[in-house]
């Protein structure tokens, strides 16, 4: 227990060249409640099948916005499903079906005639394993978002070197943006993944474990990265790793699933979450008494 | 390493090596007699085999020699069956994009079947076809060519008789080929990684530009090894050309005029009557289209195999 | 904040899906331009059912243009592919569609039962559709066929042996020659059985035709045997040879068996690949009217030969028989795809 009381400082968003310092402070969101704060999305009864088996159960979750929330619980507990019906990319699963809301800014996104890619541009993604486009060079595949939505962007380099920037890789390649995406490291390739889904500036970034399949060095980048990323946009973040998700969120929901649906079990200040939950289920994942 | 095998395995790997050796065995037996029987011809004829204009038996006197050469036939090989690729590439790209990406799951189920057994008709039914009832079809849509395009050389027909051409023969044979490509096409895109994919909608991409992006650049050595494996199958083409395409012993450019010939309709044509000379004439241009067939099928091969394995 | 609310039944919708309302609806727009497209074809230079699918074509395009125009660019060029490679494939696919009606419509004409056991013997081709039939060619076209799976399953299974099991220095030369060869073109093989086969015997025979099949045969049947053997799990081999069995007693006696309808199943498609190949039999085992049982001496019938000899003589009722025998042909091959595809399923895995 007294591990993980000291691992909840939250760094804050110190952000120098050398990389953020640790300080010791609250969490910023440790008083405010959740509802007090203007939401960048919001879930309402939201569940999620596959044919006939129902892998989610009844999600309510309020995401604020500028803030990081981690969605923890033990594997297979529907946790990435959920955070693919954020941005619609679920459906393309042949036999899923849903139910529920998903709200940005007050209006749902499955409601019919809303356009489903003007809203991908607003909710970026990040996948578990880096996947730069292998065809294209470093700058190609932080353009691409743009030349796939056909966005009007009167200075290219500009953008690239902002997003590259943002995404805490420009120094490192700024000087061979036109090698082949798949010439980087595991660390780079994903950094660059982050860089590419900024260039269309969304308001959301939803990451799907995004340092699971990266070495410690490149994780604590990433993090670093996310921290400066929430200055500015909601960032939802799934991970497995519990020192993480004390490390990078401001709030946590914990899912878990008894064989049945994976259910909301608890969602709270991350603080709160790991030294004083309200349910006894939360209290023994984050003492790792099980998952 | 050194295993020592017993005796009973050492017969054994002999057997099995001896028999997974005969298509080699039978593969080279095949060129050599080819070639040994149309030795004499080559010898005769020389560089003139290739390049001449003439398929004559000679006199029956014997004052003018019989003159073998596949000039003509090795051309309408090569014309028939690029028209038919030009034809049959983009209706197959097209039929493998729909069939992974704009169709359901059931209906993408039975179009796969009927895929596979689209592949299995044989080339007769495609003469037959051909002849029943796509020629006039096809006779239509040249004269049409022919009253738009017929400045351009290629498309000028001085007889007017549309019919019988190599554009008829090569939208027919472009129909047979059709499935081939298409099926390792399809094969192909359906290999392409997920997470590409998944990434060009979450960026917020359409359809075509998660195609356009991913899906056709790591296709493509793919589909250029189908188009050749459909293209091998279209220039050793016998049936089909040989009840389509008037064969006339001439070169032919203009593809909407009604005469041409492949090597291949050439043999099966010339095949009954010939004189032991000419049947070695016959077996020379066999040669020379098994040699044709075999080199773009190992190219196509080893095309399609790379794209097999260098995909992570 | 917890909740675990499982009392609310919530029913799975998937929104993203057009419903059948709209659905419904989206078929109005076509049928309109259908409609629209037929009338143009009745009053202008467009004639038959190919100038109304390129009419059709070209509205749909138009109209997709002028709706998605306001949409951007990027949803524009989607619309516009959209169209164009459904057309595309509906082009690819209209050929096949049209020789399988074709083959229906055309076809069951000439097919009544004693079709399948009357020979051409004493039936002119240009005789009525009652008389006749295509038995000898059924009988002749079985027998080749039989001789060349003869010939080609143990070759083929030995190749898939090497290749699995042996996995000599020689394999990668094996698997190529192997796919190359299936490029040989079948008249070409059908040439090289000539110069050996024939003229040493001195006569067109079925065993020459089915030596010219068994050339053809032999890749489809080596590679689904490879196939079906590189499916075999590596713990079975592994278990027969702890066991201290040697490998020719494990291959024949534990790996073999277990593949039994895989090797079958390889059979089938290699018999369905030259049941109607035309141009080899051309050259060795020509044709006949009558039944005859003896393939080693002198000409056979065959399916595919049949098919060809009524195609050329051209008349009416020529041309009917072609296309019942071609229908019986097709028939064999489908219901060969349909045994092999329930084989496919069948070994344990």
């Amino acid at each position: 227990m007294s591990q993980i009381e000291n691992s909840t400082t939250l760094q804050t968003q110190n952000s120098d060249e050398n990389g953020t310092t640790m300080n010791e402070m609250t969490a910023s969101g440790e008083s405010t409640a959740v509802a007090d704060r203007p939401l960048g999305l919001e879930t309402r009864g939201v569940h999620a099948w596959f044919g006939s088996h129902h892998v989610l159960s009844d999600i309510n979750l309020q995401f604020p916005e500028r803030s990081v929330t981690g969605l923890i619980g033990p594997s297979g507990c529907g946790k990435s499903t959920f955070l693919r019906m954020l941005n619609r990319m679920h459906e393309f699963i042949p036999s899923a079906a849903m139910a529920g809301e998903v709200l940005m800014n007050g209006n749902d996104i499955y409601a019919s005639g809303i356009d489903a890619a003007a809203m991908r541009l607003k909710i970026g993604m990040v996948f578990q394993k880096p996947n730069p486009f292998p065809a294209m060079t470093i700058k190609e595949n932080v353009l691409s978002g743009i030349k796939l939505a056909n966005l009007k962007v009167p200075n290219h380099d500009e953008v690239v070197e902002k997003c590259l920037t943002r995404a805490g890789l420009w120094k490192e390649v700024k000087d061979r943006l036109n090698a082949s995406g798949g010439s980087l490291s595991g660390g780079q390739q994903q950094r660059l993944c982050i860089a590419r889904s900024l260039a269309v500036e969304p308001t959301i970034l939803l990451m799907d474990e995004p340092c699971s399949a990266l070495d410690p060095g490149s994780t604590l980048r990433i993090e670093e990265t996310i921290h400066e990323l929430a200055e500015k946009i909601t960032v939802v973040i799934v991970t497995h790793n519990m020192q993480q998700a004390s490390r990078v969120s401001n709030y946590c929901a914990f899912f878990l699933s008894d064989g049945g649906p994976g259910v909301l079990v608890e969602a709270d200040a991350t603080r709160k979450m790991f030294t004083n939950p309200t349910d006894t289920r939360t209290a023994d994942y984050v003492q790792g008494k099980f998952g | 390493m050194h295993v020592v095998y017993s005796l009973g395995d050492r017969i054994f790997r002999r057997i099995v090596t001896a028999g997974a050796l005969t298509s080699l065995v039978i593969l080279a037996l095949i060129g050599l007699f080819l070639f040994a029987r149309g030795a004499e011809i080559f010898r005769d004829m020389g560089l003139k085999f290739i390049t001449g204009v003439n398929w004559s038996t000679g006199s029956e006197d014997g004052t003018t020699a019989a003159e073998f050469s596949i000039g003509p036939m090795l051309v309408g090989t090569i014309i028939v069956s690029f028209i038919a690729l030009i034809i049959a590439l983009p209706l197959s790209i097209a039929g493998a994009l729909f069939i992974e990406f704009y169709s359901s799951q059931r209906l993408k189920r039975t179009l796969v079947s009927l895929l596979d057994l689209a592949a299995a008709i044989p080339s007769i039914f495609f003469g037959l076809w051909g002849i029943q009832i796509f020629s006039s079809i096809a006779e239509k849509w040249s004269f049409l060519l022919n009253s738009y395009l017929g400045w351009f050389p290629l498309f000028s027909n001085e007889m007017q008789v549309f019919g019988r051409s190599p554009f008829v023969a090569g939208l027919v044979l472009a129909a047979m080929i059709t499935p081939i490509i298409t099926s390792i096409s399809r094969e192909v895109y359906s290999r392409t990684p997920r997470e590409l994919v998944d990434t060009c909608y979450a960026l917020g991409g359409t359809r075509w530009g998660a195609i356009r992006t991913v899906v056709m650049p790591f296709g493509r050595s793919g589909v250029v090894g189908g188009a050749m494996l459909g293209l091998g199958r279209a220039l050793g083409e016998t049936v089909a050309v040989y009840l389509i395409l008037n064969l006339v012993f001439a070169y032919n450019f203009n593809i909407l005029e009604a005469q041409g010939g492949n090597i291949a309709s050439l043999i099966a044509t010339r095949f009954g009557e010939a004189t032991p000379y000419e049947l070695k004439g016959l077996l020379a241009a066999g040669f020379v289209l098994f040699m044709l067939t075999l080199s773009v099928n190992m190219i196509a091969t080893s095309v399609v195999q790379r794209a097999g394995k260098d995909r992570s | 904040m917890s909740q675990v609310d499982t009392t609310t039944a919530a029913v799975p919708i998937r929104p993203w899906v057009a419903s059948r309302s709209s659905q419904a609806k989206g078929l109005v727009a076509p049928l309109m331009i259908g409609i629209a497209a037929y009338l143009i074809v009745l009053f202008t230079g467009f004639a038959g059912a190919d100038g109304w699918a390129l009419l059709f074509f070209l509205l749909i395009l138009a109209v997709s243009f002028v709706r998605s125009r306001k949409l951007g660019k990027t949803k524009l060029t989607n619309s516009m592919f959209n169209v164009v490679i459904t057309g595309g494939a509906l082009l690819a696919f209209a050929p096949w569609l049209s020789i399988f009606y074709s083959l229906v419509s055309k076809g069951f004409h000439g097919i009544y039962l004693g079709y399948f056991y009357h020979d051409m013997r004493v039936t002119t081709p240009d005789d009525e559709l009652n008389l006749g039939g295509v038995g000898h060619a059924i009988i002749g076209s079985s027998m080749m066929v039989l001789i060349a799976t003869a010939i080609t399953l143990p070759l083929g299974i030995l190749s898939g042996v090497y290749l699995t099991e042996v996995r000599g220095r020689l394999t990668r030369l094996v698997r190529f020659v192997v796919q190359s060869m299936s490029g040989v073109p079948s008249i070409v093989a059908g040439l090289f059985i000539f110069t050996t086969v024939v003229v040493t015997t001195q006569t067109f025979s079925g065993f020459a035709g089915s030596l010219a099949l068994s050339i053809l045969m032999l890749p489809t049947v080596a590679r689904t045997a490879e196939e079906v053997l590189k499916l075999v799990p590596e713990d079975l081999r592994s278990a027969s040879y702890a066991l201290g069995a040697r490998q020719w007693r494990s291959s024949l006696m534990v790996v073999l068996p277990t593949v039994r309808s895989g090797l079958t199943t390889a059979a089938i498609l290699g018999v369905s690949r030259v049941i109607g190949e035309t141009a080899p039999l051309i050259l060795t085992a020509q044709s006949i009217s009558s039944f005859k049982f003896n393939p080693f001496s002198g000409q056979i019938a065959s399916i595919p030969m049949y098919i060809f000899a009524l195609l050329q003589i051209g008349t009416e009722y020529s041309m009917a028989r072609a296309w019942s025998g071609a229908l019986v042909l097709m028939t064999i091959v489908f219901l060969l795809f349909v045994v092999a595809r329930r084989l496919g399923g069948k070994d344990k895995r």
